[in-house]
């Protein structure tokens, strides 16, 4: 099965990337933006069987940095 | 003494680190490769280099504090073994949780490679001994990455029990509180982004970083 990680920045942790994005979009003309947030995808195929006990484990242990991180999984059907 | 670098593939302060050590020391310290399974046996000091360890995929440090040799680095620092990590070094204790903390692209997005000021702390630690306390250093820095991130009560927790070893004197990077260096609980385990072992004599840009090693390495002869 295919799974996709979301990875967002938590709330409060200030994102320069982000910002220096936001400016750049608005450089290009677009008005209206509120705010950029700039997170990671990653996707997975797995086996069928995988619990999600061992997704969370790997989004804990190493995919996301919950000091900073939210990740968030999302199963993918065809 | 006994001690111990760390090199990962993509370190590339671990000769500088091994210079640093020998010189202070006078005994040459040994080397351990990532994919190595344990540490030697008696180490009094682990150093974990500066770099772009595993080319700083995923994030910086966090494939490095994944690696083999990483589980033993943790059973040491556990058991009270000191563990000083420099920039790349930092960047992976802070992912093997060994400290608080993260560290983040800088504010201003650039890589930052020059000499900082830096205020001394805490001069009541294993690393800082040397130092008179609140005494005013200077160090290079050389990274990317080095936008020390904690939540609030963290910081307000490390304040508290004088676990900020060094704060940067301006504005660096965008770190909160402009933290430089961090200890962790036990005081056994410090990261810091500034170089030390690129100041240990007059031929470099400044001899500050000298001190660390003595404070550290003197403690344990």
């Amino acid at each position: 099965m295919k799974i996709r990680i979301h990875i967002s920045l938590r709330p409060g942790v200030l994102d320069p990337q982000g910002g220096a994005v936001h400016h750049a979009l608005e450089g290009l003309g677009f008005s209206g933006v509120k705010d950029v947030r700039i997170g990671r995808l990653i996707e997975l195929e797995m086996a069928d069987d995988t619990s999600d006990t061992v997704l969370n484990e790997m989004c804990e242990k190493l995919l996301a940095n919950t000091v900073i991180e939210n990740y968030r999984i999302e199963k993918v059907t065809a | 003494m006994k001690a111990a670098v760390v090199t990962f593939p993509g370190s590339n302060c671990d000769r500088d680190m091994q210079v640093a050590l020998r010189e202070v020391s006078g005994r040459e310290p040994e080397k351990v490769w990532h994919g190595d399974a344990d540490l030697p046996d008696g180490l009094d000091f682990i150093a974990l280099p500066g770099g772009f360890s595993y080319g700083d995929y995923l994030r910086c440090g966090s494939m490095a504090a994944n690696s083999p040799i990483m589980r033993s680095v943790i059973a040491a620092a556990n058991r009270g073994v000191p563990v000083l990590g420099v920039c790349n070094g930092f960047q992976v204790l802070a992912e093997a949780r060994l400290l608080p903390g993260a560290l983040m692209r800088n504010s201003q997005l650039t890589f930052i490679c020059r000499d900082v000021g830096l205020r001394v702390e805490n001069n009541r630690s294993l690393f800082t001994a040397a130092y008179a306390a609140g005494e005013e250093i200077t160090l290079p820095v050389a990274h990317h990455d080095g936008n020390y991130f904690a939540d609030e009560d963290t910081l307000d927790r490390l304040e508290g029990e004088g676990r900020v070893a060094f704060r940067y004197l301006d504005d660096v990077n965008g770190s909160q509180r402009r933290i430089a260096g961090v200890l962790n609980a036990a005081g056994n385990v410090l990261g810091m982004m500034p170089h030390p072992e690129r100041a240990i004599e007059d031929a470099h840009s400044g001899s500050d970083g000298r001190r660390l090693f003595e404070s550290v390495l003197g403690m344990l002869v």
